[in-house]
């Protein structure tokens, strides 16, 4: 879990800041430029694949856990107060990943398929610029993606941390030093994500 | 600190043996001593049961002074109930207000099944010491005692870890039911101690193989249980555990 | 019968080497032949059971516990004495055996004081062997405190969990040899009947404490290690479990019970705050090394204590005892305690507490912080919160489990203590091979008396349990098995099984049919109330006789009108309770006995009729040095065996702390 959330995690610094040219505010001219490389390119490509096969071993350990992790307790509790000694956010990692799932898929079926099948349909340039304004300028998509991005960043700022625990590394100096990280990573990220479609659907970028 | 006496409302899980179906009874204590710890409260309800000709809740104590590791009780939706790094028996009647209600529950676990009302079978941790929680020396075998200095720091991080009483508090508090905290407790203080070493990597793969067979669940690093225990144990160890067992695994030549 | 402690001949200080030396040994292959019966995992069990599983004998271990690990040894807080002479302080074997014997008052075996001695060493070395985290030094090397009744350091420690240390040290050493099936471990069983067959012990009857059930359980040999009787008073700083039922089966069955007068009040305890106590919290001892105790000069001052003003205070163990302070024995510190108490100068709200205040050292302390920083001229404030860091640093977590039970904290108002019972020097009677007068019964740590004579030292508890389980029994039990190699085991079959086994179904069927009105609580309480009051700190002729009578009562009462719920073929927490109190009943009668017959004051026994003019205990060496084994002859009629003592090497004196 802690090693594909590492990977995962490492995928999203790309991820966001290809996105973050569209604030160059070029028209979409470097964002489409990278959006090219990104799928085009042959090594990008392979590392595509990486990248699921990290994403559905991610899902499927999740689900793992889930199953063991019921398991362990066939019977719950009457009354329990688990606030008095963890945050919600750290016992709610499969809830937020549900979350996380259902919005990729909304992505994916936004950006992903339309990308997929301009590379494979021939030669039509693509523009996935265009086409994402196209997307955010409708305000229920614009809701959901923000519903998305807190998810993730829950998500995220239990899972920096806790990957680094999983893998053995707690230290007196430095974790506290990797969970500022964790959570400077999980706002520049998020805030990144977030605004993209806040941008575009108050068009503060052409 | 001043004194004062309490009527309380207590809801506690009635169960008549490991078969059984448990279900909740509710019962009224009156006059109880802020002064009281909350096992002298379950006493003074039990007398008042037996001599209604009621059968008496059964529940695990022995030491009473917070070392054993033998009480525990599910308290107001807490491990040893509301004080930190406390347990059961050490748990006063000062903690609770005239009027309050209070529930008590056993500890629930797949690896901790119930035996009577709120007594449990924790057997599983006898298992996982068995499993290599130990240093094989016999007895007459040792070296003089002070021919093997150890760092003080490292020394002092194997008693912290060493001070866990066994309770279980860990596992019932955390949601998964896992026994992290524990197996990292014993597999820390035995790899901190240069008389640990040479069965490091045994010791934690073992150890890790026989908690999941009793059916602990998995860490998911809440610190819940960093939190409810009584003695204070430090999620540190569930990462060197993590961390002895991921070299142990790499460097294991058995497939 | 006579007594025959089987003392080996020759010089006190070769007496152990010539003994192993010579005494038989069991091979191999017959070693797992053998069978071996442990009842209890404390100190002495768990290390028994694992050193004998390590040589090879089939051995099986019984807890009523849930686990091994619960033992009460594990509540031991101060620490572990052994003569190893780290400090280059001049100690040595022959110090802490001269220590102890005297610290015993002159009531303890010189041979089996000076055994314990010798492998006090070897205990240290393996139980860091196995892992213990004892307090180092930043050189990485053992750490070591002093103790009451000593002038050298030779206490180790694991903070204030020196107990728990050592027993889970045992433990994990007892769960290796169950992996290696070894050791089979009955958890929630309790022993309540010793088999013997031929005059010899050959198995128990024990009982599944989940189930109910009676089982039968062969073994070659028995081995008792089921802890003191402190519980007999009711409200001890003992676990709620601890008793003496197996040890009171093994006396029924023949088995002398030796000194059960021979108590241990502990001077520095949580004081009873009200009827519902149910146990007593010990502050460790080291607190006296700090801690100055007082009462007020006034009879019934109702002032808080930081109201009373200096020159109005009476530090009355250094008034009295101005050499060692407030550094006395045990015995010593807590007669004084009660006097105080008894004249009426107590304090808190049942008066039954004095005080044991931390200002001074804290302000020595935090001079001392200050001297060291170059703020010699800084206030009274700042110089108790630097004292106050010092003082949390040494006893921090007592200062905090004090503050849990009392709401009050210690550090800004006195503590408030007073006695408890602590330890029982009595048990059963064996000889140097730690057999009882029945062969084959062997018993260990607490549950005998050997060692520590009429008081015993801090820190010598934990290791006599560990030094009769790993380094005395694994030899001495040999010599008792070499002879036994052709007795196949026998079946639980056998006649004398099957009547021990329905001389138990009996006894509980009588217990739960007696349907009565009180509980077994209430008869507890009043049983403890009685020896507390006729056979406690201090006992006199008039008091033990009248005890006797309030006993025969008690025990007729508990027999005709105690009330237990539930059926016997269930866990039932109150049968169980239910007999271990009507064996404490026949104990305390014992106990009284044996008070009324050593007509001197020795240790924790304190005859009334004995004292020195101004009130100190007077030992009489010509009358009483011996050790009084008690045979049970009939129902509560015993027949005492004097053992004399003899002292070869440390000569009696008359005690004085002045």
């Amino acid at each position: 879990m802690g090693l594909t959330g590492i990977f995962l995690i490492t995928f999203l610094i790309v991820h966001a800041g290809v996105n973050a040219c569209i604030f160059l505010n070029d028209g979409g001219a470097t964002f489409n430029e990278f959006a090219h490389f990104m799928s085009h390119n042959w090594i990008v490509r392979f590392l595509e694949i990486g990248l699921f096969v990290g994403l559905i071993t991610h899902i499927i350990q999740g689900l793992l856990l889930w199953k063991q992790n019921n398991a362990a307790r066939p019977v719950g509790y009457y009354y329990n107060k688990p606030s008095k000694n963890s945050n919600w956010y750290s016992r709610s990692m499969g809830i937020l990943g549900t979350l996380l799932l259902l919005f990729l898929i909304m992505h994916l079926y936004h950006f992903f398929i339309g990308t997929k099948v301009a590379l494979y349909s021939g030669d039509r340039p693509h523009n996935l610029y265009e086409e994402m304004k196209l997307v955010f300028a409708n305000q229920w998509v614009v809701i959901a993606y923000l519903v998305g991005v807190v998810a993730l960043f829950w998500h995220l700022y239990h899972g920096f941390q806790s990957a680094f625990q999983t893998l053995g590394v707690n230290h007196k100096k430095y974790t506290p030093i990797i969970k500022m990280l964790g959570l400077g990573y999980s706002v520049i990220i998020c805030v990144l994500f977030a605004l993209m479609p806040v941008a575009i659907y108050l068009k503060w970028i052409a | 600190m001043e004194h004062y006496h309490m009527n309380l409302t207590l809801k506690v899980w009635r169960q008549k043996n490991s078969q059984a179906k448990g279900n909740f009874d509710t019962y009224q204590v009156k006059n109880i001593s802020s002064e009281m710890s909350f096992l002298e409260m379950f006493d003074v309800l039990n007398e008042q049961l037996i001599v209604e000709g009621k059968e008496p809740i059964a529940f695990d104590h022995d030491c009473r002074e917070g070392i054993c590791g033998m009480c525990s009780m599910y308290i107001n939706g807490q491990a040893h109930g509301p004080w930190q790094q406390n347990t059961t028996c050490q748990l006063h009647m000062r903690a609770f207000k005239d009027g309050d209600t209070i529930v008590v529950e056993p500890w629930r676990s797949q690896a901790f099944p119930v035996v009577k009302d709120l007594v449990v079978d924790r057997s599983s941790f006898d298992r996982i010491i068995q499993a290599g929680g130990y240093i094989s020396v016999n007895t007459g075998n040792a070296v003089d005692a002070n021919a093997i200095p150890i760092d003080k720091k490292d020394a002092d991080d194997a008693f912290m870890a060493a001070a866990c009483i066994g309770c279980g508090a860990c596992v019932a508090t955390c949601k998964n039911g896992s026994a992290m905290l524990f197996v990292g407790a014993k597999v820390s203080q035995l790899s901190l101690l240069p008389q640990g070493q040479p069965e490091r990597a045994n010791r934690v793969l073992n150890m890790v193989a026989q908690m999941d067979k009793e059916g602990f669940g998995n860490c998911t690093n809440t610190y819940a249980c960093e939190a409810e225990c009584p003695k204070g144990i430090s999620i540190a160890n569930i990462a060197r555990l993590n961390s002895e067992y991921i070299k142990a695994g790499l460097s294991s030549e058995e497939k | 019968m006579t007594l025959n402690a089987k003392i080996p001949p020759g010089e006190m200080n070769k007496k152990w080497s010539d003994y192993k030396g010579h005494v038989k040994l069991v091979n191999p292959a017959n070693k797992r032949k053998l069978e071996v019966i442990i009842v209890g995992t404390g100190l002495a069990g768990a290390s028994a059971a694992a050193s004998l599983g390590e040589l090879g004998y089939k051995v099986k271990a019984f807890c009523f516990q849930d686990s091994p690990r619960r033992a009460h040894s594990i509540a031991a807080q101060g620490g572990i004495n052994a003569a190893k002479n780290y400090q280059n302080d001049g100690d040595s074997v022959f110090r802490l055996f001269y220590d102890t014997v005297k610290g015993g008052d002159y009531r303890a075996r010189e041979a089996n004081v000076h055994r314990l001695a010798e492998v006090s060493t070897s205990i240290i070395d393996q139980c860091v062997a196995q892992g213990v985290p004892f307090a180092r030094e930043y050189g990485g090397l053992l750490s070591n405190r002093s103790f009451g009744g000593t002038q050298v350091q030779r206490t180790f420690y694991a903070a204030g969990q020196t107990g728990q240390q050592l027993l889970l040290g045992a433990y994990s050493a007892l769960e290796r040899q169950v992996a290696l099936g070894n050791v089979k471990m009955y958890s929630r069983h309790e022993m309540l009947e010793v088999v013997k067959i031929d005059g010899k012990a050959r198995g128990i009857i024990a009982k599944d404490l989940i189930t109910g059930k009676l089982e039968r359980h062969f073994g070659h040999a028995v081995l008792l290690c089921s802890g003191g009787y402190g519980n007999v008073f009711y409200l001890s700083t003992n676990a709620m479990g601890s008793n003496v039922t197996a040890a009171w089966k093994a006396h029924k069955k023949g088995a002398h019970f030796a000194n059960p007068c021979f108590t241990q009040i502990h001077p520095t305890c949580i004081p009873v705050s009200g009827d519902h106590q149910s146990k007593l919290t010990l502050m460790s001892e080291s607190l006296r090394n700090d801690g100055r105790i007082w009462v007020p000069k006034q009879k019934g001052d109702n002032r808080k204590p930081n109201d009373i003003p200096e020159e109005e205070r009476d530090y009355y163990l250094e008034r009295r005892y101005p050499a060692f302070g407030n550094l006395v024995p045990r015995d010593v510190a807590s007669r004084a305690a009660k006097e105080r108490c008894d004249e009426g100068y107590g304090v808190g709200t049942t008066k039954m507490a004095v005080y044991l205040d931390f200002k001074d050292s804290i302000m020595r302390y935090g001079r001392t912080e200050a001297g060291k920083t170059g703020m010699e001229n800084t206030d009274d404030a700042t110089i108790y919160a630097l004292g106050k860091k010092v003082v949390e640093e040494k006893y921090g977590n007592l200062f905090e489990m004090y503050e849990k039970i009392t709401g009050e904290n210690p550090y800004e108002m006195p503590m408030r203590i007073y006695p408890a019972v602590h330890y029982t020097m009595g048990g059963l009677w064996v000889d140097y091979e730690l057999q009882t007068s029945v062969p084959g019964l062997y018993a260990l740590g607490e549950a005998n008396f050997s060692d520590h004579g009429a008081n015993r030292l801090g820190a010598s508890a934990l290791m006599q349990g560990l030094a009769d389980g790993y380094f005395v029994i694994p030899y001495t039990l040999g010599n008792y098995l070499a002879d036994e190699i052709r007795t196949s085991s026998i079946s639980t079959d056998h006649q004398a099984f099957v009547e021990a086994e329905k001389e138990v179904a009996d006894r509980l069927n009588k217990l739960i049919n007696i349907k009565g009105k009180q509980t077994v609580e209430s008869f507890h309480k009043r049983l403890g109330k009685i020896i507390w009051d006729k056979c406690g700190m201090a006992r006199n002729e008039q008091g033990l006789k009248q005890a006797l009578e309030e006993l025969k009562q008690l025990k007729a009462e508990f027999w005709s009108d105690v009330r237990i719920p539930g059926d016997i073929n269930e866990f039932n927490p109150e049968l169980d309770k239910a007999g271990r109190v009507a064996d404490f009943i026949e104990l305390g009668k014992l106990m009284c006995i044996d008070a009324l017959d050593r007509n001197e004051s020795c240790g924790g026994h304190f005859r009334e009729e004995s004292q020195t003019e101004d009130g100190e205990a007077k030992r009489d060496d010509e009358n009483y040095a011996y050790v009084a084994a008690w045979e049970l002859k009939g129902e509560d009629y015993w027949e005492l065996h004097k053992e004399p003592l003899t002292f070869e090497i440390v000569k009696p004196t008359q005690r004085s702390y002045k």
